[in-house]
């Protein structure tokens, strides 16, 4: 094919737009980083911060010697591990029970976990029931709640649904129970679907915030993204109120912000490239089959 | 014959055993849904009651819609409802194209490493929480900050205040909604713009269109239906701002138009003030879905059936 001259300066220009573009998308994080390495004195000073001439581990010393961030770590890690494995099991099984067209009361269990999609008793109501199960300050708070999410569950239906029914009757016939078929037939052939509920949900356990907020008072409980949204908060309203009484809250120096914000992105930004695929697969499923 | 009746038999009650076992898979989510989803929803009556804690829900004396009455009446109210709808309008026309136009865009790249490149890059600030995007925008758009830095540079003169002016509060939501979501929004469109016909694109050519002739006329027809569902989706969500995004970005300076729907009902959360905080959460929930299941019809009208919810 034979290009014209327009179709060239176009080329250009389209690669020079979406360059700039993807330099927009990650400039932040760069940015970010070398800030977390730079010295205080570095840090305070104008300009883009494309790079620092003397690199300063400091603030990654304070962060990680910081028992409150150990301990927020701690907190996300659990959350990410139990709640995501729990949440994975709970939302497959239910998952798997609507795919089969011989469950008892199937259209009214499918229409329970569609409706949440569309209506919810709002905050305030789930604040007192939480309150009132006794979950207020418990770390299970961050678990039970997520344990099943309507558009997971109806993806892994559809793809349980897509599994040829020849496997499950012949399975049926050499007498192999519903768990056996389970966990023997349909999850080994569901791996991509699995793959991408557990990154999702992963992704949605590390990246939360707001249940901590609400639910727990206790700081040794509290997640990393919590820890991290009070430091920032702090440090955009002060600079915000100069009538305000600077000394009622302790301002974080912009380093030790950014090397915050850098311990708790480095495990998604790590594995990113790697599962960035999964999620991909995942929104077709979701886009073709809703 | 004797023995296969036998197996029958036993084929029927391995069924009937096999159904009951289905019921087990389905009991921990079941359990799930009643306590955390639908328990909540019975919890809506307190939006009707005069809601003290000690007489718990059952025992606190009815009041028909006298929270509702007085939320509307107060004087934060409009302007939270006023805002939130605001808000979302703005983010519905500012971020609807984008995703369109990067899609294009990405589809006219001709060397595929780069496309996949730029592609990966987009999705990144989708999986930050916006507790993450919002300490780095903080720092980004301070005074001192490189987006005031490289404005000067540019000839500016003083530093814009991002977080202080509701003007410009307004346009950095805007830009970094936009950012944080443009790059996973095309998705759905490149997937789309994968079904168009090589042959009407060859066609096209040889008819002498260019690209842009080609974008025109064969491409955008061909996602039209993709655009036109998403858009109405979209307008489902009149109520939702975006709470995580406004929630990481605000502080009272600009309370006057950043105070949505979300952050008052957080605030009648702290307050303890149950009755109207329940009242205003199920205003939300039922325009919400007054909307969803609106634009959902809609969408099935128009389209094959096959692109909405439900």
């Amino acid at each position: 094919m034979k290009r014209t001259k327009g179709e060239k300066i176009f080329n250009v220009f389209n690669i020079a737009l979406l360059s700039m573009f993807a330099i927009v998308c990650l400039y932040p994080f760069w940015y970010t980083a070398v800030l977390s390495i730079s010295s205080t004195a570095d840090a305070v000073k104008e300009g883009l911060h494309l790079f620092t001439l003397n690199p300063d581990l400091n603030a990654y010393r304070q962060v990680l010697s910081d028992e409150n961030i150990l301990f927020a770590y701690g907190n996300t890690l659990f959350r990410t591990i139990l709640g995501t494995a729990l949440a994975l099991l709970v939302t497959l099984m239910y998952a798997y029970g609507l795919s089969r067209k011989e469950m008892p009361a199937r259209r009214l269990l499918s229409f329970l976990l569609i409706f949440t999609m569309l209506f919810s008793g709002g905050t305030i109501p789930t604040y007192l029931i939480i309150k009132n199960l006794k979950l207020l300050d418990n770390r299970w708070v961050y678990i039970l709640p997520c344990l099943i999410t309507a558009y997971n569950a109806i993806i892994a239906r559809s793809f349980f649904m897509s599994i040829p029914e020849s496997l499950h009757e012949s399975a049926i016939l050499d007498g192999a129970s519903e768990f056996r078929i389970f966990f023997g037939i349909y999850i080994p052939l569901s791996k991509p679907i699995i793959m991408t509920l557990l990154l999702w949900i992963a992704v949605g356990h590390w990246n939360s915030w707001y249940d901590a907020m609400i639910y727990i008072n206790d700081d040794s409980k509290i997640p990393m993204q919590l820890l991290l949204q009070r430091m920032v908060e702090n440090s955009r309203t002060t600079v915000m109120n100069s009538s305000l009484d600077a000394s009622a809250v302790t301002v974080m120096p912009a380093t030790i912000r950014s090397a915050t914000i850098i311990v708790a992105v480095l495990p998604i930004l790590a594995v990113y490239p790697f599962i960035q695929k999964y999620f991909m697969s995942g929104v077709m499923l979701g886009a073709v089959k809703g | 014959m004797k023995s296969t009746k036998m197996k029958t038999g036993k084929k029927k009650f391995k069924i009937s055993l096999n159904r009951l076992e289905l019921l087990l898979f389905v009991l921990p989510g079941l359990i799930a849904l009643i306590i955390f989803n639908y328990l909540p929803m019975g919890g809506l009556l307190i939006a009707f009651k005069d809601y003290k804690i000690r007489a718990g829900i059952l025992g606190s004396d009815w009041v028909g819609f006298e929270n509702f009455v007085s939320v509307f009446k107060s004087m934060e109210f409009p302007r939270v409802l006023r805002n939130t709808v605001m808000i979302s309008f703005l983010k519905l026309i500012t971020s609807f194209p984008a995703p369109i136009i990067l899609a294009l865009l990405i589809n006219e790249l001709r060397c595929k490493a780069f496309k996949k490149t730029v592609q990966t890059i987009s999705y990144l600030p989708y999986f930050m929480s916006w507790v993450v995007l919002g300490g780095i925008v903080t720092m980004m758009f301070s005074t001192e900050g490189p987006v005031n830095f490289v404005l000067k540079a540019f000839g500016m003169k003083e530093s814009i205040i991002f977080f202080g002016e509701e003007f410009w509060f307004i346009v950095m939501l805007l830009v970094t909604n936009i950012i944080q979501g443009v790059g996973w929004s095309s998705v759905i469109y490149l997937a789309a713009i994968c079904s168009v016909d090589d042959s009407v694109i060859e066609a096209a050519v040889v008819d002498g269109a260019g690209r842009l002739k080609q974008i025109i006329h064969v491409i955008l027809p061909t996602i039209l239906p993709t655009i036109i569902t998403v858009f109405i989706l979209n307008l489902g969500s009149v109520l939702n701002a975006g709470f995580d995004q406004i929630y990481n970005l605000y502080n009272p300076t600009v309370y006057n138009v950043a105070d949505i729907i979300d952050t008052y009902n957080l605030r009648q959360l702290q307050q303890l003030d149950y009755a109207k905080g329940t009242a205003v959460g199920l205003f939300k929930s039922v325009v919400g879905m007054v909307f969803v299941l609106g634009a959902n019809y809609i969408t099935n009208k128009l389209t094959d059936k096959e692109m909405g919810i439900m």
